[in-house]
């Protein structure tokens, strides 16, 4: 491991090309009257990568379809067993065929079809048994750093968030993209104050403007819902304004140029930083735009994310289905009350223990660890929480991506 | 500690004790009240209505008067895009 692109992991081929470093058989329900029975299925397999996804509305929306789509045939997953009630207006034919298009193996059991709750968890467990075998004989490959595709959230921020595990994120997103990763830092919300600082770094004239204009459209949308992206746990750490969060949050992003603009559910179609919008287009409707922070990991790991990078200085504990999630604690105090939780320690920084580019540097070689099937903390302590509500968005603009 | 020479405000790198003074970019700031890790103390005397800067940027506005050394926080400082919600105590 001389070079950052030196590394090898091991991966799962797809179809399509990517490699995945899981191998997840997913259980997905289509309504919430189908959660119980779905997570009745996949609670007896805690153990094994069997994970709990799903979507709780009745009604039919092109954002939610193509959020698990997309999910269902992400790299690290490889089967998916769909539970629907039966009568709900989630288009579970377009969804199967989407995945049976992948190759990949796929259920669909529907409770009324199948006699209930007792039958239909009969059904799919027996489906699970004989699928996890399958998954188990699949063969992995050699996988560089170049074939990832990384994520990046916060939640729970201090001030000393922007001190250190933001900014040591933003020297390992800075080491992905010179190994030929692609990035993704997000949130819009949370990017308020800093739109002039990031329209700079756009690697194309035509994408400054587009930069700035995801960021007002996200000011204009949380103005209409009266409240900032900030918690009240914000304030208590020491961050005063969403400005100020912003600014903390931004250093995530590190210091390479912006090679475009991505929305849930669309890859960066190559290397580079990309910026996912997270915002839904048009007037406001369905409410806030990220409920939570697993809304957005949800969202990054449609848009193809092998691994999310997670901030915290108050002290977050979420992992995700499907993609690991890597926890780095910004702040010491924090990190000594809750260190089961945390796969790095970035307060070093702030107790003159380690450099930004130490902790950066060990962020980057962690990764590589977890591609190589090392259990992150939230990992092995079975986090694989899971979120997907409405929204709504519009094709992408013509400056978002490069041609 | 002051994150770039221009800010008007500092950061506490630890815990700070009311009426301690620190050091801080050359000048002796007396802390006015007990300030949290990673909390904001005022550099120097800030107007009513100047930018808050932090880290070279502009992260709000004074509410009004902060002298040297004083806590600065939401109770005198306002965002210039939305408001900062916090639970009523």
């Amino acid at each position: 491991m001389n070079t950052a692109t030196a590394v090898t992991m091991r991966g799962y081929p797809r179809a399509d090309g990517r490699k995945g470093i899981r191998n997840v058989l997913v259980v997905a329900y289509l309504v919430e009257c189908a959660h119980h029975v779905a997570r009745e299925i996949a609670g007896k397999y805690r153990d094994r990568d069997v994970h709990l996804i799903g979507f709780p509305g009745c009604y039919p929306n092109e954002y939610a379809l193509t959020m698990m789509q997309r999910l269902c045939t992400h790299p690290n997953v490889g089967a998916a067993l769909l539970v629907s009630l039966g009568c709900e207006g989630f288009n579970k034919r377009e969804l199967s065929r989407a995945i049976e298009a992948t190759g990949r193996p796929v259920a669909t059991i529907g409770i009324q079809d199948a006699g209930g709750t007792r039958k239909t968890i009969a059904d799919g467990q027996a489906w699970v048994e004989a699928t996890l075998p399958r998954l188990a004989e699949q063969p992995t490959v050699p996988m560089g750093v170049a074939e990832l595709v990384v994520g990046t959230v916060c939640g729970g921020s201090d001030a000393t968030s922007g001190l250190t595990a933001n900014p040591a994120m933003g020297v390992a997103f800075d080491l992905l993209v010179e190994a030929g990763a692609a990035t993704i830092f997000e949130e819009t919300g949370e990017l308020i104050g800093m739109e002039n600082l990031m329209a700079a770094r756009a690697a194309r004239p035509e994408l400054g403007p587009a930069l700035k204009d995801s960021v007002s459209k996200a000011a204009r949308y949380y103005a209409t819902l009266g409240y900032a992206s900030f918690a009240p746990g914000n304030a208590d750490g020491g961050l005063t304004t969403i400005e100020e969060k912003s600014l903390g949050a931004y250093a995530k992003s590190g210091q390479s140029k912006i090679d475009g603009i991505v929305k849930p559910g669309i890859a960066p179609p190559a290397k580079g930083l990309y910026l996912l919008d997270v915002v839904p287009d048009g007037e406001v409707r369905f409410g806030f735009p990220n409920i939570n922070d697993n809304a957005e990991i949800a969202e990054l790991i449609a848009c193809g994310s092998h691994v999310i990078l997670f901030s915290t200085g108050r002290g977050s504990v979420v992992g995700s289905a499907i993609s690991p999630v890597i926890k780095v604690c910004a702040n010491p105090d924090t990190y000594q009350r809750m260190r089961d939780d945390m796969d790095v320690d970035a307060g070093r920084i702030l107790e003159g223990r380690a450099t930004l580019a130490e902790v950066g540097r060990e962020i980057f070689d962690l990764i590589a660890r977890v591609g190589n099937g090392e259990a992150t903390r939230s990992e092995a302590l079975g986090h694989r929480e899971f979120i997907l509500t409405y929204k709504s968005f519009g094709p992408l603009g013509p400056a978002c991506l490069p041609v | 500690m002051k994150l770039a020479p221009q800010d008007n405000v500092a950061v506490a790198l630890r815990a700070l004790r009311a009426g301690e003074t620190i050091a801080c970019d050359g000048a002796a700031l007396t802390v006015a009240r007990d300030i949290a890790l990673g909390h904001k103390l005022a550099a120097r005397s800030i107007a009513k209505g100047e930018a808050i800067v932090k880290y070279n940027c502009p992260i709000g506005s004074a509410t009004c008067a902060i002298a040297p050394g004083e806590y600065v926080h939401t109770h005198n400082v306002e965002s210039n895009y939305l408001p900062t919600y916090t639970l009523p105590e």
